[in-house]
């Protein structure tokens, strides 16, 4: 049962993330996060975090990683013939229509109206992230907000580098690792 | 080449080309250019390019998507069936690895510590690349375009509506603007 909730779940990811890299982003938080609470938000972003500092699509990072994490060495298989399932069939329907109509004016149409939305959707899940990755691990009641100044610094810090010298992402995000730890040690560590 | 020599051939390159690929699709499908293209000339230029705009049409992973039309055209089926293996398998080790080692240290402190400071990291990068896609749907200055920007997010952030209605909604948007301007054209 819950492998085939594992299948048809990232089935959806594959088939409806349109446009590559960031756009399953979304779709992965809206199937594993909201809907199933197969991770937490916190276990979600720290997923984002090891697939972009590692080979590979997002998409068959996230669906090994929940995968196994659910159904062990059969749910990762299973999620990940899930997720590619959609494109084995769709795109070699897609490259027959190409090839048969050279319908390439009406696809770019598409994608055309298609690409806003993503851009937005991507937009959303990056202020959940970024709302995570600022909120105190531990806050202090759990239902009021409180920020963690550190991680809001380092974010700000980490935007600059990224959008005035286009710094190195991985870098960057290690850097961010390394800055948080030391900030941990020089403050009397965990207590 | 024969057959079965030139199926290893595809399935090492892809596999290599995945392992070492890093950030998105557009990296690897440059990567695979230059192998298939330049190097082994299996593909002519203009293949690879019209391979590289239906990949990105496509739902699903560009890279995936990449690799089921290169391994098609270069060897039928079984073509598609291996280029695709040697895309996934290095993530899928990868992250069964990290997988493993996450379990077993996501509760020690310091490593907990090292990942809220990557957060914030990966927030940036994030929003980095939201911003820069963004302000590329507002200089086209089409005011259907960021109109729908505009409704998308506040229903997908504020609204919480079903990424997927939103998805089909563009698309079926999108197909009857094109039909439309079909029409119009016909006439």
């Amino acid at each position: 049962m819950m492998l085939a909730q594992l299948f048809l779940s990232f089935l959806q990811v594959g088939a409806f993330s349109v446009g590559g890299g960031y756009a399953a982003m979304p779709l992965i938080q809206a199937q594993v996060v909201e809907r199933f609470g197969w991770l937490t938000m916190a276990e979600f972003t720290n997923l984002i975090t090891i697939a972009e500092m590692t080979p590979g699509p997002i998409a068959i990072n996230a669906a090994t990683f929940v995968g196994l994490r659910i159904g062990g060495v059969a749910g990762a298989l299973i999620a990940t013939f899930g997720c590619i399932l959609p494109s084995l069939i769709l795109v070699s329907l897609l490259s027959w229509v190409y090839a048969r109509f050279r319908s390439g004016q009406a696809m770019q149409t598409v994608l055309s109206l298609l690409r806003p939305v993503v851009v937005a959707l991507i937009t959303s899940a990056a202020l959940d992230i970024l709302f995570t990755a600022v909120s105190a691990i531990r806050p202090l009641s759990p239902d009021s907000f409180s920020l963690d100044w550190m991680n809001a610094a380092l974010f700000g810090g980490a935007l600059l580098l990224l959008r005035r010298w286009k710094a190195n992402p991985i870098a960057v995000m290690a850097g961010c690792g390394g800055m948080y730890l030391l900030f941990t040690a020089l403050t009397g560590g965990m207590a | 080449m024969n057959r079965r020599r030139k199926l290893w051939t595809l399935f090492s390159s892809m596999l290599y080309i995945s392992a070492f690929t890093f950030g998105g699709g557009f990296v690897i499908v440059s990567l695979m250019q230059k192998k298939f293209v330049d190097q082994l000339h299996w593909l002519e230029e203009e293949e690879m390019l019209d391979m590289t705009a239906l990949a990105q049409a496509s739902p699903g992973a560009i890279a995936v998507n990449a690799s089921i039309l290169v391994g098609r055209k270069v060897a039928g089926w079984s073509g598609m069936a291996v280029a695709v293996l040697g895309t996934i398998l290095p993530p899928m080790l990868v992250l069964s690895a990290v997988s493993l080692a996450y379990q077993a240290f996501a509760t020690n402190p310091w490593v907990a510590a090292a990942l809220k400071g990557m957060q914030a990291g990966v927030a940036a990068v994030i929003v980095d690349v939201s911003w820069r896609l963004g302000s590329r749907v507002v200089k086209e200055r089409d005011p259907l375009a960021m109109g729908l920007m505009v409704v998308a997010f506040l229903l997908s952030y504020a609204a919480h509506v079903n990424v997927i209605y939103l998805i089909l909604g563009a698309a079926l948007l999108g197909i009857a603007k094109a039909l439309w301007m079909g029409k119009r054209r016909a006439a």
